[in-house]
């Protein structure tokens, strides 16, 4: 399953939400202003650093460079470009929006 | 306005969501440059994600919106000229004084409550 999450994790629990949920193996895409999740040596970075163990973590590229913070991804997360977010979603079966 | 005798008060636009995800950071910045014709004493708090509207280095050729963090240089020619930001926010974010666009004064918790509990108008954003 891939999951999409375009709320801040500062500002929103939907991150939270999300991974509560996700199940090992499936995919979480961050998009929008989602995308702050992906950076390291925030408050939220543990977060994401745990969930890596289960899930695949992607973060939207065009969205990290229009916020100006395309540079601190944490390791592990995966940047994607609009065509790769195409490719996610036809391979998996089904796609959760969180929103 | 003030050469008018007119009353001028402290307003103060507090800014509290990231750019581009929601209209509001652009909303506000709007606002503030209408406030600039009123000669008020104009202010600008960048607190929680608010901060992130300030980053440097924003391009947002890729989701085919308009950049708007250079305006936030252009205040001082309109007379804005305080702009404050609070640390802890910057902190939990990972960011420092150095990845904003725009000369700030950085200030903690405390004292951005002091500074908002002596303006007369808040406009929340």
């Amino acid at each position: 399953m891939l999951h999409t999450v375009n709320k801040s994790p500062f500002e929103r629990n939907t991150l939270k939400a999300c991974l509560a949920h996700a199940k090992p193996g499936s995919a979480v895409l961050l998009i929008e202003d989602g995308v702050y999740a992906a950076l390291a040596d925030t408050a939220i970075s543990p977060l994401i650093q745990q969930a890596l163990s289960q899930v695949s973590v992607y973060a939207l590229g065009p969205d990290l460079d229009a916020r100006g913070v395309a540079k601190k991804i944490i390791a592990g997360v995966k940047v994607i470009n609009y065509a790769e977010f195409v490719d996610l979603v036809v391979e998996h079966p089904n796609t959760q929006a969180w929103l | 306005m003030a050469d008018e005798g007119g009353i001028v008060k402290k307003f103060m636009f507090v800014n509290r969501k990231p750019p581009y995800g929601t209209i509001y950071a652009l909303e506000s910045l709007e606002v503030v440059l209408i406030s600039a014709a009123f000669d008020q004493d104009v202010s600008l708090a960048f607190i929680d994600d608010g901060v992130y509207e300030l980053t440097k280095g924003q391009n947002t050729k890729g989701v085919e919106m308009k950049n708007f963090s250079p305006t936030y240089r252009a205040l001082e020619g309109y007379d804005i000229e305080k702009l404050y930001v609070e640390r802890e926010s910057l902190e939990e974010r990972g960011l420092s004084e150095d990845d904003l666009v725009v000369d700030v004064q950085v200030m903690n918790r405390a004292e951005m409550a002091d500074l908002m509990a002596e303006q007369d108008v808040l406009l929340s954003f």
